[in-house]
């Protein structure tokens, strides 16, 4: 393989490392930083189950970033990376908790201006759509569980030890299910712009089974993610951990697993094509925020008991995010775009 | 299995141990109220013998034994960082009972040394003030174990600790009255009132005690 494309692919693999370096403590980190759960242990589940989701379940949402902008030059997937990689960087020191799925999709559309090609507006309607549904079907599910949880607590009169280590096992379980949902949802913000150009070719295993050139990419950007969690996760979570200190951890496990139940949604091809099957509406393929998907769940139950703790400020802020997000990105991709263009002389769109 | 910090424990099987250490403690607790009703019994009936002697002894064992239970259960939860969210409540908790087991012992050794000298007359008030001061722990008890299991019916079980707290206050002030308007040397009477005082003392704890349990429920409860 050519420098030039491992260049290129660092792009993405950088964004991959920086969303398990930051998403995994959506995951785990009220678990890790409240001492439920060691980080080593939370870090290696992360890992396995965050690769796991990539690889087996990664398509779907990649296929829907795909349709908003076939980028096919390397120069080009770079760029957009590059821009999210940027704008992440800069509103998060603003202090919005915006994600790199909004990034993505920003630099995406930079691209398509840039390059003149056609935005299909169904599917950036989708997407936006998708980004608001996130939170609040998180908070909806987060009440629905977080009321049975208390319904069986309750009833099971459960001694509040053994509570501690069922709930620490739920944690991890939910944990678990959690990185699986992340990787298959997220590894298109990571991957996905390369997809159409993979320098990868199909390996086949067996006569049954071929480890395609998409699986591999998305292999080495869940392998990116799983570097982010072991390498500067650790720090995030704890800070997560002692922000919300005031959620028990069974209220933590509900958020967590409602989070997870959202991007496990918005990326199940299995699930979508079961309910088109059944002739229902079924759940479009789009990458959402993990981030937002844990504020929503908190804001759910938050309301469930009577909404005084909630801070809609954070609320206010998301819905700031998903407009200044994208936009700020586009900007900035189409600079990058102009500069490797114009001062590297590098093909951005063939 | 799993490894959590600083732990190789295998996930239940700590929390059991720790869960018998627990009813262990309370039911100390509850043994030694029902051994101190049987040994004020057995001073106003003047046996005073070894047998008396024999059970504070005993309170004083389980008294001990108490204070390594406890132990046990602060190391525990502080090394394997079991419930991160109520562990300081729980050991708040298990040091003022603690507490309760020393007032009870504390009580024992005054019959013991100081022999307060009670008339016949109040025999019968006395007895009926150390059955509602162990009946106010005993509930206490109640109030502890369902802390732990049923947090819901902690405020039922405290407010019954609250009812026992104001009759042995009303059995007290009555039982204090009687002794200073009899005909008792002033000395006497002082000394008498220091012991009903002592053991209405162990139901203001229980009730503060249960108050604490209240503020610990709502906190586990949100």
């Amino acid at each position: 393989m050519e420098l030039t494309i491992i260049l290129f692919l660092f792009g993405g693999l950088f964004l991959g490392w920086s969303l398990g370096a930051n998403d995994a403590a959506n995951v785990f980190g009220t678990a890790v930083g409240t001492r439920m759960i060691n980080f080593k242990t939370a870090a290696l589940v992360c890992s396995i189950f965050v690769v796991l989701g990539s690889v087996i379940s990664g398509a779907g949402t990649t296929e829907t970033i795909a349709k908003l902008g076939a980028i096919n030059a390397l120069p080009g997937a770079f760029a957009c990376c590059l821009a999210a990689g940027s704008s992440v960087y800069l509103m998060t020191k603003a202090g919005l908790p915006v994600s790199t799925t909004q990034a993505i999709v920003g630099a995406i559309i930079g691209w398509n201006f840039f390059t003149s090609s056609k935005i299909d507006y169904s599917v950036l309607t989708t997407i936006l759509a998708t980004w608001v549904l996130c939170p609040i079907l998180a908070g909806v599910i987060a009440i629905g569980i977080f009321t049975l949880v208390k319904k069986i607590v309750f009833n099971s009169k459960i001694h509040i030890l053994r509570l501690d280590a069922y709930t620490r096992l739920a944690l991890l379980l939910a944990g678990a299910f959690g990185s699986y949902s992340l990787g298959a949802n997220n590894i298109a913000n990571v991957m996905g712009v390369f997809v159409n150009i993979s320098p990868f070719t199909d390996i086949e295993i067996t006569s049954f089974f071929t480890f395609t050139s998409t699986e591999q990419l998305f292999l080495l950007g869940g392998l990116a993610i799983a570097v982010g969690v072991f390498t500067y996760s650790k720090k995030v979570m704890f800070t997560v951990g002692n922000d919300l200190l005031k959620i028990s951890p069974l209220s933590a496990f509900v958020i967590v697993l409602s989070h997870s139940i959202v991007l496990f949604l918005f990326a199940s091809e299995g699930l979508s094509n079961f309910l088109t099957s059944m002739n229902l509406p079924s759940i479009p393929l789009v990458p959402v925020s993990s981030s937002q998907a844990i504020v929503g769940g908190v804001i759910g139950i938050g309301l469930l008991k009577g909404g005084k703790e909630v801070k809609w400020s954070i609320a206010g802020r998301i819905a700031l995010g998903w407009v200044v997000l994208p936009i700020l990105t586009m900007v900035i991709a189409v600079f990058y775009l102009y500069i490797l263009k114009n001062m590297f002389d590098l093909k951005v769109v063939f | 299995m799993f490894y959590f910090k600083n732990s190789k424990l295998s996930l239940f099987g700590n929390s059991k141990n720790l869960e018998k250490d627990i009813d262990e403690f309370v039911s100390i607790l509850s043994e030694v109220g029902l051994s101190f009703k049987l040994i004020v019994k057995d001073f106003l009936s003047n046996a005073t013998g070894e047998n008396f002697e024999q059970r504070i002894e005993k309170i004083t064992a389980k008294e001990s034994r108490a204070d390594t239970v406890v132990k046990q259960i602060e190391y525990a939860l502080y090394e394997e960082t079991l419930i991160p969210d109520a562990r300081s409540d729980v050991l708040r908790l298990l040091e003022h009972l603690d507490e309760v087991i020393g007032m009870y012992q504390g009580n024992c050794y005054r019959f013991s040394i100081q022999r307060p000298d009670f008339p016949q007359e109040f025999h019968a008030d006395l007895l009926s003030l150390t059955d509602t001061a162990v009946d106010c722990v005993e509930t206490l008890c109640l109030t502890v174990r369902s802390f732990f299991r049923d947090v819901r019916s902690v405020r039922d079980n405290a407010h019954k600790v609250t009812f026992y707290e104001k009759e042995s206050d009303i059995k007290s002030s009555d039982l204090a009255r009687r002794i200073f308007s009899s005909n008792l040397n002033l000395d006497q009477k002082m000394h008498l009132r220091y012991f009903v005082e002592k053991i209405d003392g162990i139901c203001d704890r229980a009730e503060d005690i249960a108050d604490e349990l209240i503020i610990y429920a709502i906190k586990r409860s949100v």
